[in-house]
C-alpha cells in the first residue's frame, strides 16, 4: 500500500470513528436533560475555537493574508451579517463583503511588498 | 419545540427532505463548494494525487481534518502521527453528533441508518441542523437533514477536483476570498445562536482556541470545548440565588 493511501485510511477511520460513536452513545442522551445543554455548549466551544483558530492561526493559504486584513474582513462580514437591513445585511452580503476584502486586502499586500 | 417557521411545516417527509436540498443549495453548499476548490488547490501544490483530494472530501468530508492531513503528508509524517493529528481535530463530531441525533424523533433514533447518516454531519450541515431542526416537528428532522446533508456532501468532491485542475490559473486573490468563505460561514451563523448559554460558549471558545494553540497545539480543541463550553454551562445553568 503506498505511504499516500495509508495516510488517506488513517484519515477516513480517524475522522469516522467519531462520528460512529456519537451514534452509539446518542441513544442515552435526550434533549430536555442538563446533559444535553452541556455538551452542546461544549460542542459550540469547540466549534468556535476551531473556526477562529482557522481565522487567526490558519494553516496552508490563509497564512499568505496579513493578520490585519483577515481580521478587519471578518469584522466588516459580521457588521454587515448583524447590522445592515435587508437587501443590504443578512448572511450572503455578509459573505460577499468579507471574502471580498480578503482579496482585496491580499493583492494589496503583495503590491506593498514588492 | 418552539413555534414552527412556516417555510419549515411539512406534510410529508418526502417535502421535508426535498425542502433541506433546497435550503442548503445556496450560502451552505456554496461554501462548501468554494472551500474544497481551495482544498484541491492546496492538494495540488502539496503534490497529493487528485484522487486522494477526491477521496478524502468524499470519505472523510472534515475539511480541517483533510487540511491536517495534507500538510502532513507533505512533511512525510508517519500514518500513525497523521492519524492521530487527525483524530483529534475530528474529535468535534462525537459532541455534533450527540447534539444533533437527539432531536431526531424516537421512532427514528437507535436506526442503524443513522451511522450513514453521520458521515453527512459536518460543521456545515451541523450549524444548519442546530439553526433548523428546533423549529419543525420532530418527525421530520430525520428526512430534512438528509436532505441538507446530501446536498452539501455532494458538492464537495467535484469541488475538489475542479480546485485541484485550475490551481494554476486561478489569481491568488480569488482563491483566497473563496477559502476564506468556509470560516466566515461558520463565524456569521454564530450570530445567529441566541441561548445565552451557548452564546457565551462561543465567546469562551473563540478565545481559548487561539490562546491554548499556542501553548498545547495538539489538545486546544479538546480544552477549549470542555473548559469553555463547562464554564458557559455553569454560568447560565448553575446559577443558584445567594
Amino acid at each position: 500500500m503506498s505511504y499516500e493511501l495509508s495516510v488517506l485510511l488513517g484519515t477516513i477511520f480517524a475522522t469516522y470513528l467519531w462520528r460512529g460513536l456519537g451514534v452509539l452513545l446518542s441513544g442515552r442522551i435526550n434533549v430536555e436533560t442538563e446533559l444535553f445543554k452541556w455538551v452542546t455548549c461544549v460542542t459550540y466551544a469547540m466549534v468556535a475555537a476551531l473556526v477562529v483558530r482557522i481565522i487567526i492561526l490558519p494553516v496552508g493559504l490563509l497564512e499568505e493574508v496579513p493578520l490585519l486584513v483577515r481580521l478587519v474582513a471578518l469584522l466588516a462580514g459580521v457588521f454587515v451579517m448583524m447590522r445592515l437591513p435587508r437587501p443590504w445585511g443578512g448572511l450572503v452580503p455578509g459573505l460577499l463583503v468579507g471574502s471580498g476584502l480578503i482579496a482585496l486586502g491580499y493583492s494589496l499586500s503583495q503590491l506593498t511588498q514588492t | 419545540m418552539s413555534q414552527p417557521l412556516p417555510e419549515l411545516q411539512f406534510q410529508s417527509k418526502q417535502e421535508a427532505f426535498r425542502r433541506g436540498m433546497r435550503h442548503a443549495i445556496g450560502a451552505p453548499a456554496g461554501v462548501l463548494f468554494a472551500g474544497y476548490i481551495g482544498f484541491g488547490a492546496l492538494c495540488y501544490s502539496l503534490n497529493l494525487s487528485i484522487w486522494t483530494a477526491a477521496g478524502s472530501a468524499f470519505f472523510v468530508y472534515a475539511l480541517p481534518g483533510q487540511m491536517v492531513m495534507a500538510e502532513m503528508f507533505a512533511l512525510g509524517a508517519t500514518t500513525l502521527l497523521t492519524t492521530l493529528a487527525v483524530g483529534l481535530t475530528a474529535s468535534r463530531f462525537l459532541p455534533m453528533t450527540l447534539t444533533v441525533l437527539p432531536q431526531l424523533d424516537s421512532e427514528h433514533r437507535g436506526s442503524k441508518s443513522l451511522y450513514a447518516m453521520v458521515h453527512l454531519l459536518a460543521m456545515t450541515s451541523w450549524a444548519v441542523a442546530m439553526r433548523d431542526l428546533p423549529k419543525m416537528e420532530p418527525q421530520y428532522r430525520q428526512a430534512y437533514f438528509w436532505g441538507i446533508g446530501l446536498v452539501c456532501w455532494a458538492v464537495c468532491a467535484p469541488g475538489s477536483i475542479i480546485g485541484y485542475l485550475i490551481a494554476d490559473q486561478v489569481p491568488m486573490p480569488l482563491t483566497m476570498a473563496l477559502v476564506f468563505l468556509n470560516p466566515l460561514f461558520f463565524m456569521l451563523s454564530f450570530t445567529e445562536v441566541k441561548p445565552t448559554a451557548y452564546r457565551l460558549a462561543i465567546l469562551f471558545g473563540s478565545l481559548l482556541g487561539p490562546l491554548s494553540h499556542s501553548v498545547v497545539p495538539d489538545y486546544s480543541l479538546l480544552i477549549s470545548g470542555l473548559v469553555g463550553g463547562s464554564l458557559a454551562y455553569l454560568l447560565i445553568h448553575r446559577r443558584r440565588p445567594a
